[in-house]
Protein backbone atom coordinates (compact mmCIF):
# COMPACT_ATOMS: atom_id res chain seq x y z
CA UNK A 1 0.00 0.00 0.00
CA UNK A 2 1.33 3.38 -0.93
CA UNK A 3 0.38 6.76 0.48
CA UNK A 4 -3.17 7.30 1.69
CA UNK A 5 -4.75 10.69 1.04
CA UNK A 6 -7.45 11.91 3.44
CA UNK A 7 -9.12 15.31 3.36
CA UNK A 8 -11.27 17.21 5.85
CA UNK A 9 -14.51 18.49 4.33
CA UNK A 10 -16.05 20.16 7.38
CA UNK A 11 -14.99 21.20 10.86
CA UNK A 12 -18.49 21.73 12.16
CA UNK A 13 -22.10 21.33 11.10
CA UNK A 14 -22.51 24.71 9.42
CA UNK A 15 -19.10 24.83 7.74
CA UNK A 16 -18.44 26.13 4.22
CA UNK A 17 -19.28 23.83 1.31
CA UNK A 18 -16.99 24.85 -1.53
CA UNK A 19 -13.65 24.00 0.14
CA UNK A 20 -14.97 20.42 0.49
CA UNK A 21 -15.96 20.33 -3.17
CA UNK A 22 -12.53 21.72 -4.08
CA UNK A 23 -10.91 18.87 -2.13
CA UNK A 24 -13.14 16.24 -3.76
CA UNK A 25 -12.40 17.61 -7.22
CA UNK A 26 -8.72 18.48 -6.99
CA UNK A 27 -7.34 16.72 -3.89
CA UNK A 28 -6.80 13.28 -5.49
CA UNK A 29 -8.22 11.92 -2.26
CA UNK A 30 -8.95 8.38 -1.14
CA UNK A 31 -11.24 9.64 1.63
CA UNK A 32 -13.09 12.85 2.40
CA UNK A 33 -14.25 13.18 6.01
CA UNK A 34 -16.97 15.52 7.27
CA UNK A 35 -16.91 16.10 11.05
CA UNK A 36 -20.18 17.83 11.91
CA UNK A 37 -21.24 16.82 15.41
CA UNK A 38 -20.60 19.18 18.34
CA UNK A 39 -21.39 18.15 21.92
CA UNK A 40 -24.95 19.42 21.92
CA UNK A 41 -25.82 18.84 18.24
CA UNK A 42 -27.02 15.30 18.82
CA UNK A 43 -29.39 16.38 21.62
CA UNK A 44 -30.97 18.92 19.27
CA UNK A 45 -31.15 16.28 16.53
CA UNK A 46 -32.78 13.81 18.91
CA UNK A 47 -35.51 16.35 19.62
CA UNK A 48 -36.03 16.86 15.89
CA UNK A 49 -36.33 13.09 15.44
CA UNK A 50 -38.96 12.86 18.19
CA UNK A 51 -41.04 15.38 16.26
CA UNK A 52 -40.43 13.68 12.88
CA UNK A 53 -39.15 10.07 12.58
CA UNK A 54 -37.23 10.76 9.35
CA UNK A 55 -35.50 13.88 10.74
CA UNK A 56 -32.61 14.18 13.18
CA UNK A 57 -29.59 14.35 10.91
CA UNK A 58 -27.42 17.18 9.62
CA UNK A 59 -29.41 19.81 7.69
CA UNK A 60 -26.54 20.30 5.22
CA UNK A 61 -26.18 16.58 4.42
CA UNK A 62 -28.04 16.92 1.13
CA UNK A 63 -26.13 19.98 -0.03
CA UNK A 64 -22.78 18.38 0.84
CA UNK A 65 -23.61 15.11 -0.91
CA UNK A 66 -24.83 16.85 -4.05
CA UNK A 67 -21.49 18.68 -4.08
CA UNK A 68 -19.14 15.72 -3.64
CA UNK A 69 -20.94 12.55 -4.83
CA UNK A 70 -20.21 13.39 -8.49
CA UNK A 71 -16.53 12.66 -7.68
CA UNK A 72 -17.20 9.27 -6.02
CA UNK A 73 -16.55 6.12 -8.09
CA UNK A 74 -16.08 8.01 -11.35
CA UNK A 75 -14.22 6.15 -14.12
CA UNK A 76 -10.76 7.56 -14.69
CA UNK A 77 -10.57 9.12 -11.21
CA UNK A 78 -8.96 7.82 -8.04
CA UNK A 79 -11.62 6.08 -5.93
CA UNK A 80 -13.04 8.55 -3.41
CA UNK A 81 -14.98 7.41 -0.34
CA UNK A 82 -16.90 9.59 2.10
CA UNK A 83 -17.10 9.21 5.89
CA UNK A 84 -19.19 11.51 8.09
CA UNK A 85 -20.96 11.73 11.42
CA UNK A 86 -23.73 13.77 9.78
CA UNK A 87 -26.13 10.96 10.72
CA UNK A 88 -26.39 12.60 14.15
CA UNK A 89 -29.46 11.11 15.87
CA UNK A 90 -30.69 9.26 12.77
CA UNK A 91 -27.95 7.65 10.63
CA UNK A 92 -30.40 5.35 8.82
CA UNK A 93 -32.61 8.22 7.65
CA UNK A 94 -29.48 10.14 6.63
CA UNK A 95 -28.26 7.13 4.62
CA UNK A 96 -31.65 6.95 2.87
CA UNK A 97 -31.30 10.62 1.96
CA UNK A 98 -27.85 9.93 0.48
CA UNK A 99 -29.26 7.00 -1.51
CA UNK A 100 -32.06 9.20 -2.87
CA UNK A 101 -29.52 11.78 -4.05
CA UNK A 102 -27.38 9.01 -5.55
CA UNK A 103 -30.40 7.80 -7.56
CA UNK A 104 -31.02 11.33 -8.81
CA UNK A 105 -27.39 11.56 -9.90
CA UNK A 106 -27.53 8.17 -11.61
CA UNK A 107 -24.92 6.59 -9.32
CA UNK A 108 -26.18 3.03 -9.67
CA UNK A 109 -24.18 0.60 -7.53
CA UNK A 110 -23.13 3.21 -4.95
CA UNK A 111 -22.92 1.58 -1.52
CA UNK A 112 -24.11 3.59 1.46
CA UNK A 113 -23.65 2.37 5.04
CA UNK A 114 -25.25 3.64 8.23
CA UNK A 115 -23.36 3.03 11.49
CA UNK A 116 -25.52 2.99 14.61
CA UNK A 117 -25.13 1.73 18.14
CA UNK A 118 -24.03 4.97 19.79
CA UNK A 119 -27.52 5.73 21.13
CA UNK A 120 -27.50 4.37 24.69
CA UNK A 121 -30.44 6.31 26.07
CA UNK A 122 -32.27 3.11 27.05
CA UNK A 123 -29.14 1.75 28.75
CA UNK A 124 -28.94 4.88 30.89
CA UNK A 125 -32.64 4.83 31.69
CA UNK A 126 -32.05 1.34 33.09
CA UNK A 127 -29.33 2.69 35.38
CA UNK A 128 -30.79 5.69 37.24
CA UNK A 129 -28.15 5.20 39.95
CA UNK A 130 -25.21 6.09 37.67
CA UNK A 131 -23.50 9.37 38.53
CA UNK A 132 -22.75 12.02 35.92
CA UNK A 133 -19.63 14.19 35.85
CA UNK A 134 -21.66 17.14 37.17
CA UNK A 135 -22.49 15.20 40.32
CA UNK A 136 -26.13 14.57 39.42
CA UNK A 137 -27.49 11.05 39.03
CA UNK A 138 -29.04 9.83 35.79
CA UNK A 139 -32.30 9.29 37.64
CA UNK A 140 -32.42 12.88 38.87
CA UNK A 141 -32.61 14.10 35.25
CA UNK A 142 -35.82 12.11 34.76
CA UNK A 143 -37.82 13.17 31.73
CA UNK A 144 -35.46 16.10 31.12
CA UNK A 145 -32.90 13.65 29.66
CA UNK A 146 -33.32 13.76 25.86
CA UNK A 147 -30.27 11.95 24.54
CA UNK A 148 -27.35 9.76 25.56
CA UNK A 149 -24.75 8.87 22.96
CA UNK A 150 -21.52 6.98 23.41
CA UNK A 151 -18.40 8.09 21.57
CA UNK A 152 -17.76 5.03 19.39
CA UNK A 153 -14.34 4.27 17.93
CA UNK A 154 -13.28 2.93 14.56
CA UNK A 155 -15.02 -0.47 14.70
CA UNK A 156 -18.31 0.31 12.95
CA UNK A 157 -16.64 2.33 10.20
CA UNK A 158 -14.10 -0.48 9.68
CA UNK A 159 -16.92 -2.96 9.18
CA UNK A 160 -18.62 -0.64 6.67
CA UNK A 161 -15.36 -0.15 4.74
CA UNK A 162 -14.76 -3.91 4.73
CA UNK A 163 -18.20 -4.26 3.13
CA UNK A 164 -16.94 -1.88 0.44
CA UNK A 165 -19.12 1.12 1.39
CA UNK A 166 -18.57 4.25 -0.70
CA UNK A 167 -20.32 6.47 1.83
CA UNK A 168 -20.32 5.81 5.58
CA UNK A 169 -22.77 7.80 7.71
CA UNK A 170 -22.45 7.54 11.48
CA UNK A 171 -23.99 8.98 14.59
CA UNK A 172 -21.67 9.80 17.49
CA UNK A 173 -18.15 8.65 16.74
CA UNK A 174 -15.10 10.28 18.31
CA UNK A 175 -13.90 12.97 15.91
CA UNK A 176 -10.37 11.58 15.31
CA UNK A 177 -11.80 8.07 14.88
CA UNK A 178 -13.50 9.23 11.67
CA UNK A 179 -9.98 9.81 10.31
CA UNK A 180 -8.25 6.87 12.01
CA UNK A 181 -10.67 4.29 10.60
CA UNK A 182 -9.64 4.62 6.93
CA UNK A 183 -5.98 4.44 7.97
CA UNK A 184 -6.54 1.23 9.94
CA UNK A 185 -8.55 -0.16 7.03
CA UNK A 186 -5.97 0.75 4.38
CA UNK A 187 -2.85 -0.28 6.27
CA UNK A 188 -4.22 -3.20 8.30
CA UNK A 189 -2.92 -1.93 11.64
CA UNK A 190 -3.58 -4.34 14.49
CA UNK A 191 -6.11 -3.49 17.17
CA UNK A 192 -3.28 -3.16 19.72
CA UNK A 193 -0.86 -1.31 17.44
CA UNK A 194 -0.96 1.63 19.85
CA UNK A 195 1.98 3.43 18.26
CA UNK A 196 0.39 3.64 14.80
CA UNK A 197 -3.05 4.30 16.23
CA UNK A 198 -1.49 7.16 18.20
CA UNK A 199 0.05 8.54 15.00
CA UNK A 200 -3.19 8.12 13.06
CA UNK A 201 -5.06 9.88 15.86
CA UNK A 202 -2.65 12.81 15.66
CA UNK A 203 -3.48 13.15 11.96
CA UNK A 204 -7.17 12.94 12.76
CA UNK A 205 -6.88 15.53 15.51
CA UNK A 206 -5.02 17.94 13.22
CA UNK A 207 -7.64 17.56 10.45
CA UNK A 208 -10.88 17.27 12.40
CA UNK A 209 -11.53 21.02 12.60
CA UNK A 210 -10.85 21.40 8.87
CA UNK A 211 -9.87 25.05 8.23
CA UNK A 212 -8.46 25.53 11.72
CA UNK A 213 -5.16 23.91 10.69
CA UNK A 214 -4.94 25.68 7.33
CA UNK A 215 -5.21 29.31 8.44
CA UNK A 216 -8.64 29.60 10.01
CA UNK A 217 -8.99 30.87 13.63
CA UNK A 218 -5.45 32.20 13.25
CA UNK A 219 -5.09 35.55 11.48
CA UNK A 220 -4.13 38.60 13.54
CA UNK A 221 -3.39 41.51 11.20
CA UNK A 222 0.16 42.78 11.49
CA UNK A 223 1.18 39.79 13.61
CA UNK A 224 -0.08 36.63 11.95
CA UNK A 225 -1.05 37.14 8.32
CA UNK A 226 -3.10 34.60 6.37
CA UNK A 227 -3.34 35.00 2.60
CA UNK A 228 -6.71 34.86 0.87
CA UNK A 229 -8.75 33.98 3.96
CA UNK A 230 -12.01 34.22 2.01
CA UNK A 231 -10.87 31.27 -0.10
CA UNK A 232 -9.46 29.25 2.79
CA UNK A 233 -8.54 25.77 1.61
CA UNK A 234 -9.39 22.78 3.80
CA UNK A 235 -6.52 20.44 4.72
CA UNK A 236 -5.53 17.04 3.47
CA UNK A 237 -3.02 14.52 4.79
CA UNK A 238 -0.76 12.23 2.81
CA UNK A 239 -0.10 9.32 5.14
CA UNK A 240 2.50 6.57 4.85
CA UNK A 241 1.87 2.97 6.00
CA UNK A 242 3.50 3.72 9.38
CA UNK A 243 1.10 6.60 10.01
CA UNK A 244 3.47 9.52 9.43
CA UNK A 245 1.53 12.31 7.76
CA UNK A 246 2.26 15.30 5.60
CA UNK A 247 -0.38 18.01 6.04
CA UNK A 248 -1.12 20.20 3.02
CA UNK A 249 -3.97 21.66 0.98
CA UNK A 250 -5.01 22.01 -2.64
CA UNK A 251 -2.59 24.22 -4.59
CA UNK A 252 -4.05 27.63 -5.33
CA UNK A 253 -6.49 27.65 -2.40
CA UNK A 254 -6.28 30.35 0.27
CA UNK A 255 -4.93 29.97 3.77
CA UNK A 256 -1.65 28.94 5.33
CA UNK A 257 -0.20 25.71 6.69
CA UNK A 258 3.05 25.92 8.63
CA UNK A 259 4.53 24.98 11.99
CA UNK A 260 2.61 27.79 13.74
CA UNK A 261 -0.84 26.79 12.45
CA UNK A 262 -0.14 23.13 13.18
CA UNK A 263 1.10 23.86 16.71
CA UNK A 264 -2.01 25.89 17.53
CA UNK A 265 -4.27 23.11 16.27
CA UNK A 266 -2.25 20.37 17.99
CA UNK A 267 -3.13 21.88 21.37
CA UNK A 268 -6.69 22.88 20.50
CA UNK A 269 -9.08 21.31 23.03
CA UNK A 270 -6.24 19.20 24.42
CA UNK A 271 -5.55 19.06 28.14
CA UNK A 272 -2.63 16.79 29.06
CA UNK A 273 -0.90 16.26 25.69
CA UNK A 274 0.59 12.97 26.89
CA UNK A 275 -2.88 11.52 27.50
CA UNK A 276 -5.31 12.34 24.71
CA UNK A 277 -8.10 9.86 25.25
CA UNK A 278 -10.10 8.42 22.36
CA UNK A 279 -12.08 5.17 22.14
CA UNK A 280 -9.25 3.71 20.04
CA UNK A 281 -6.07 4.64 21.86
CA UNK A 282 -4.58 6.81 24.58
CA UNK A 283 -2.62 9.04 22.24
CA UNK A 284 0.53 10.81 23.40
CA UNK A 285 1.22 14.12 21.64
CA UNK A 286 3.86 15.30 24.11
CA UNK A 287 6.79 14.70 21.72
CA UNK A 288 5.10 15.74 18.49
CA UNK A 289 7.28 17.76 16.14
CA UNK A 290 6.46 19.65 12.96
CA UNK A 291 8.77 20.28 10.02
CA UNK A 292 8.02 22.66 7.18
CA UNK A 293 8.75 20.72 3.98
CA UNK A 294 7.71 23.41 1.53
CA UNK A 295 5.02 26.02 1.03
CA UNK A 296 1.92 24.90 2.94
CA UNK A 297 3.39 21.45 3.58
CA UNK A 298 4.17 20.23 7.08
CA UNK A 299 5.45 16.85 8.26
CA UNK A 300 3.86 15.78 11.57
CA UNK A 301 5.78 13.18 13.56
CA UNK A 302 6.51 12.04 17.09
CA UNK A 303 3.06 10.91 18.21
CA UNK A 304 2.87 7.77 20.30
CA UNK A 305 0.17 5.76 21.97
CA UNK A 306 -0.76 3.47 24.82
CA UNK A 307 -3.68 1.12 25.32
CA UNK A 308 -7.15 2.47 24.83
CA UNK A 309 -9.47 3.35 27.74
CA UNK A 310 -11.61 0.55 29.10
CA UNK A 311 -14.76 2.66 29.10
CA UNK A 312 -16.45 4.92 26.56
CA UNK A 313 -17.48 8.50 27.21
CA UNK A 314 -21.22 9.11 26.90
CA UNK A 315 -22.62 12.58 26.37
CA UNK A 316 -26.01 13.06 27.99
CA UNK A 317 -28.23 15.87 26.72
CA UNK A 318 -30.90 17.27 29.05
CA UNK A 319 -33.33 20.17 29.11
CA UNK A 320 -32.14 22.75 31.59
CA UNK A 321 -34.55 25.69 31.60
CA UNK A 322 -34.59 28.76 29.41
CA UNK A 323 -32.33 31.70 28.64
CA UNK A 324 -33.85 35.10 27.94
CA UNK A 325 -31.66 37.82 26.51
CA UNK A 326 -32.07 41.42 25.43
CA UNK A 327 -29.63 43.93 23.96
CA UNK A 328 -29.69 47.71 23.44
CA UNK A 329 -27.05 50.06 22.04
CA UNK A 330 -25.88 53.45 23.36
CA UNK A 331 -23.50 55.81 21.58
CA UNK A 332 -21.81 59.15 21.83
CA UNK A 333 -20.54 61.06 24.86
CA UNK A 334 -21.35 59.34 28.18
CA UNK A 335 -22.57 56.20 26.41
CA UNK A 336 -21.06 53.89 29.02
CA UNK A 337 -22.80 55.64 31.91
CA UNK A 338 -26.16 55.58 30.16
CA UNK A 339 -25.77 51.89 29.32
CA UNK A 340 -24.78 51.07 32.92
CA UNK A 341 -27.85 52.92 34.15
CA UNK A 342 -29.99 50.97 31.68
CA UNK A 343 -28.65 47.71 33.05
CA UNK A 344 -29.44 48.76 36.62
CA UNK A 345 -32.98 49.65 35.55
CA UNK A 346 -33.51 46.20 34.03
CA UNK A 347 -32.24 44.49 37.19
CA UNK A 348 -34.59 46.59 39.35
CA UNK A 349 -37.52 45.95 37.02
CA UNK A 350 -37.01 42.19 37.20
CA UNK A 351 -37.22 42.42 41.00
CA UNK A 352 -40.21 44.82 40.96
CA UNK A 353 -42.23 42.68 38.55
CA UNK A 354 -41.34 39.37 40.20
CA UNK A 355 -39.59 37.69 37.29
CA UNK A 356 -37.83 34.62 38.68
CA UNK A 357 -34.25 34.59 37.39
CA UNK A 358 -31.80 31.96 38.63
CA UNK A 359 -28.66 33.57 37.26
CA UNK A 360 -28.23 36.96 35.59
CA UNK A 361 -25.50 38.59 33.51
CA UNK A 362 -25.55 42.29 32.81
CA UNK A 363 -22.65 43.54 30.72
CA UNK A 364 -21.54 46.01 28.09
CA UNK A 365 -20.41 44.73 24.72
CA UNK A 366 -17.45 46.91 23.87
CA UNK A 367 -16.27 46.98 27.48
CA UNK A 368 -16.56 43.80 29.54
CA UNK A 369 -18.83 41.19 27.90
CA UNK A 370 -16.06 38.86 26.75
CA UNK A 371 -13.52 38.99 29.56
CA UNK A 372 -15.39 40.47 32.52
CA UNK A 373 -12.60 43.03 32.69
CA UNK A 374 -10.59 45.24 30.40
CA UNK A 375 -7.30 44.23 32.05
CA UNK A 376 -6.46 47.88 32.50
CA UNK A 377 -6.83 48.70 28.81
CA UNK A 378 -10.04 50.72 29.08
CA UNK A 379 -10.58 53.81 27.03
CA UNK A 380 -14.08 55.28 26.75
CA UNK A 381 -15.59 53.63 23.66
CA UNK A 382 -17.73 55.68 21.28
CA UNK A 383 -20.51 53.10 21.39
CA UNK A 384 -21.47 50.20 23.64
CA UNK A 385 -24.19 47.58 23.65
CA UNK A 386 -25.94 46.57 26.84
CA UNK A 387 -26.52 42.84 27.08
CA UNK A 388 -28.70 41.30 29.78
CA UNK A 389 -29.01 37.51 29.83
CA UNK A 390 -30.72 35.40 32.48
CA UNK A 391 -31.44 31.76 33.22
CA UNK A 392 -35.07 31.03 34.04
CA UNK A 393 -37.10 27.93 34.80
CA UNK A 394 -39.85 28.89 32.37
CA UNK A 395 -40.14 30.29 28.87
CA UNK A 396 -42.48 32.99 30.18
CA UNK A 397 -39.93 34.33 32.64
CA UNK A 398 -37.21 34.31 29.97
CA UNK A 399 -39.50 36.23 27.63
CA UNK A 400 -40.32 38.74 30.36
CA UNK A 401 -36.61 39.36 30.91
CA UNK A 402 -36.01 39.98 27.22
CA UNK A 403 -39.01 42.31 27.09
CA UNK A 404 -37.68 44.40 29.96
CA UNK A 405 -34.63 45.32 27.89
CA UNK A 406 -36.81 46.36 24.96
CA UNK A 407 -38.95 48.63 27.16
CA UNK A 408 -35.82 50.73 27.71
CA UNK A 409 -36.67 52.36 24.36
CA UNK A 410 -39.31 54.60 25.92
CA UNK A 411 -38.62 54.12 29.62
CA UNK A 412 -34.86 53.96 29.93
CA UNK A 413 -31.92 56.36 29.64
CA UNK A 414 -31.50 58.73 26.70
CA UNK A 415 -30.53 57.50 23.28
CA UNK A 416 -30.97 53.73 23.46
CA UNK A 417 -31.43 52.07 20.07
CA UNK A 418 -31.40 48.81 18.16
CA UNK A 419 -33.04 46.54 20.72
CA UNK A 420 -33.07 42.80 20.10
CA UNK A 421 -34.67 40.01 22.09
CA UNK A 422 -34.02 36.29 22.17
CA UNK A 423 -35.47 33.36 24.11
CA UNK A 424 -34.06 29.86 23.83
CA UNK A 425 -34.38 26.54 25.62
CA UNK A 426 -31.18 25.27 27.19
CA UNK A 427 -30.04 21.80 26.16
CA UNK A 428 -27.20 21.17 28.53
CA UNK A 429 -24.81 18.22 28.41
CA UNK A 430 -23.14 16.10 31.03
CA UNK A 431 -21.09 12.93 30.65
CA UNK A 432 -20.76 9.48 32.13
CA UNK A 433 -18.40 6.57 31.42
CA UNK A 434 -19.86 3.36 30.01
CA UNK A 435 -18.45 -0.19 29.76
CA UNK A 436 -17.53 -0.76 26.12
CA UNK A 437 -19.71 -3.82 25.64
CA UNK A 438 -22.86 -1.74 26.22
CA UNK A 439 -22.37 0.30 23.04
CA UNK A 440 -21.83 -2.06 20.12
CA UNK A 441 -21.81 -0.61 16.59
CA UNK A 442 -24.32 -1.90 14.04
CA UNK A 443 -23.81 -1.45 10.30
CA UNK A 444 -26.60 -1.35 7.73
CA UNK A 445 -25.47 -1.19 4.09
CA UNK A 446 -27.63 -0.56 1.04
CA UNK A 447 -26.74 -0.37 -2.64
CA UNK A 448 -28.15 2.31 -4.91
CA UNK A 449 -30.31 0.52 -7.52
CA UNK B 1 12.48 45.42 30.39
CA UNK B 2 8.73 44.96 30.73
CA UNK B 3 6.96 43.74 27.60
CA UNK B 4 3.57 42.31 26.76
CA UNK B 5 3.09 38.67 25.77
CA UNK B 6 1.61 39.85 22.48
CA UNK B 7 5.12 40.78 21.37
CA UNK B 8 6.49 37.26 21.87
CA UNK B 9 3.70 34.77 21.46
CA UNK B 10 0.37 33.77 19.95
CA UNK B 11 -2.49 31.81 21.48
CA UNK B 12 -5.37 29.51 20.60
CA UNK B 13 -8.23 28.70 22.94
CA UNK B 14 -10.30 25.53 23.11
CA UNK B 15 -13.08 24.31 25.39
CA UNK B 16 -14.19 20.97 26.79
CA UNK B 17 -17.17 21.17 29.11
CA UNK B 18 -16.45 23.74 31.80
CA UNK B 19 -12.69 23.74 31.16
CA UNK B 20 -10.83 26.09 28.86
CA UNK B 21 -7.38 25.43 27.45
CA UNK B 22 -5.15 28.17 26.14
CA UNK B 23 -1.98 27.42 24.24
CA UNK B 24 0.78 30.02 24.29
CA UNK B 25 3.30 29.62 21.48
CA UNK B 26 6.49 31.63 20.98
CA UNK B 27 6.89 33.23 17.57
CA UNK B 28 10.64 32.70 17.84
CA UNK B 29 12.19 29.64 19.51
CA UNK B 30 14.72 31.84 21.34
CA UNK B 31 11.92 33.56 23.27
CA UNK B 32 10.51 30.33 24.69
CA UNK B 33 12.77 30.35 27.77
CA UNK B 34 11.30 33.71 28.79
CA UNK B 35 7.76 32.37 28.44
CA UNK B 36 8.60 29.26 30.41
CA UNK B 37 10.15 31.33 33.20
CA UNK B 38 7.60 34.15 33.38
CA UNK B 39 4.21 32.66 32.50
CA UNK B 40 3.59 30.28 35.36
CA UNK B 41 0.37 28.41 36.05
CA UNK B 42 -0.15 30.63 39.10
CA UNK B 43 0.25 33.82 37.08
CA UNK B 44 -2.31 32.64 34.54
CA UNK B 45 -4.68 31.57 37.33
CA UNK B 46 -4.37 35.05 38.87
CA UNK B 47 -4.89 36.74 35.49
CA UNK B 48 -8.26 35.02 35.01
CA UNK B 49 -9.19 34.83 38.71
CA UNK B 50 -12.23 37.11 38.29
CA UNK B 51 -13.71 34.67 35.74
CA UNK B 52 -13.07 31.39 37.54
CA UNK B 53 -15.36 29.55 39.95
CA UNK B 54 -14.26 29.98 43.56
CA UNK B 55 -13.93 26.20 44.00
CA UNK B 56 -12.30 25.54 40.62
CA UNK B 57 -9.53 22.95 40.33
CA UNK B 58 -6.01 24.39 39.96
CA UNK B 59 -4.69 25.66 36.63
CA UNK B 60 -2.33 23.17 34.99
CA UNK B 61 0.57 24.04 32.70
CA UNK B 62 1.99 21.55 30.20
CA UNK B 63 5.34 22.28 28.55
CA UNK B 64 6.09 21.30 24.93
CA UNK B 65 9.62 22.60 24.56
CA UNK B 66 10.18 21.17 21.06
CA UNK B 67 7.23 23.25 19.84
CA UNK B 68 8.19 26.22 22.05
CA UNK B 69 4.67 26.04 23.43
CA UNK B 70 2.91 26.05 26.79
CA UNK B 71 -0.58 24.62 27.24
CA UNK B 72 -2.66 26.02 30.10
CA UNK B 73 -5.71 24.10 31.31
CA UNK B 74 -8.18 26.22 33.28
CA UNK B 75 -11.09 24.39 34.92
CA UNK B 76 -14.15 26.30 36.10
CA UNK B 77 -13.71 29.18 33.69
CA UNK B 78 -16.70 28.74 31.41
CA UNK B 79 -19.77 29.17 33.62
CA UNK B 80 -20.91 25.61 33.00
CA UNK B 81 -19.64 25.32 29.44
CA UNK B 82 -20.92 26.17 26.00
CA UNK B 83 -24.24 24.37 26.25
CA UNK B 84 -25.30 26.11 29.47
CA UNK B 85 -23.42 29.36 29.90
CA UNK B 86 -25.08 32.79 29.77
CA UNK B 87 -21.90 34.24 28.30
CA UNK B 88 -21.87 35.91 24.90
CA UNK B 89 -18.74 33.92 24.02
CA UNK B 90 -19.89 30.70 25.64
CA UNK B 91 -16.97 28.71 24.19
CA UNK B 92 -14.52 31.18 25.65
CA UNK B 93 -12.82 31.43 22.24
CA UNK B 94 -11.81 35.04 22.92
CA UNK B 95 -9.98 34.26 26.17
CA UNK B 96 -6.54 33.59 24.72
CA UNK B 97 -6.40 37.10 23.28
CA UNK B 98 -6.80 38.53 26.80
CA UNK B 99 -3.74 36.62 27.96
CA UNK B 100 -1.63 38.45 25.37
CA UNK B 101 -1.95 41.68 27.37
CA UNK B 102 -0.08 40.15 30.31
CA UNK B 103 3.14 42.00 31.13
CA UNK B 104 6.32 40.03 31.72
CA UNK B 105 9.97 40.74 32.42
CA UNK B 106 11.99 40.00 29.33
Amino acid sequence: MQTLRIGAGAGYSGDRLEPAIELARDGQLDYLIFECLAERTIALAQQARLADPVAGYDPLLGARMRGVLPYVRQPGRRRLRIISNMGAANPQAAAQHVLAIARELGLSGLKVAAVEGDDVLEVLRAHPEWTLDNGSSVGALGQRMVSANAYLGVEGILQALAEDADVVITGRVADPSLFLAPQVHAFGWAEDDWLRRGRGTLTGHLLECAGQVSGGYFADPGLKEVPDLARLGFPLAEIDPDGIARISKVAGSGGRIDVATCTEQLLYEVHDPSRYLTPDVTADFSAVAFELLGPDQVLASGAQGQSRPERLKVTVGYRDGWIGEGQMSYGGPNAVARARLAGQVVEQRLALTGVAVQELRCELMGVDSLHGSTFGAAAEPWEVRLRVAGRCATREAAQALANEVETLYTNGPAGGGGATRQVREVLAVASVLLPRELAVPRVHLEVCP
Amino acid sequence: MIIRLQQLAHTRTGDKGDTSNISLIAYRPEDFAVLEREVTAQKVADWFAHLRDADAQPVQRHVLAQLHALNFVLPGLLRGGVTRSLALDAHGKCLGAALLRMEIQQ
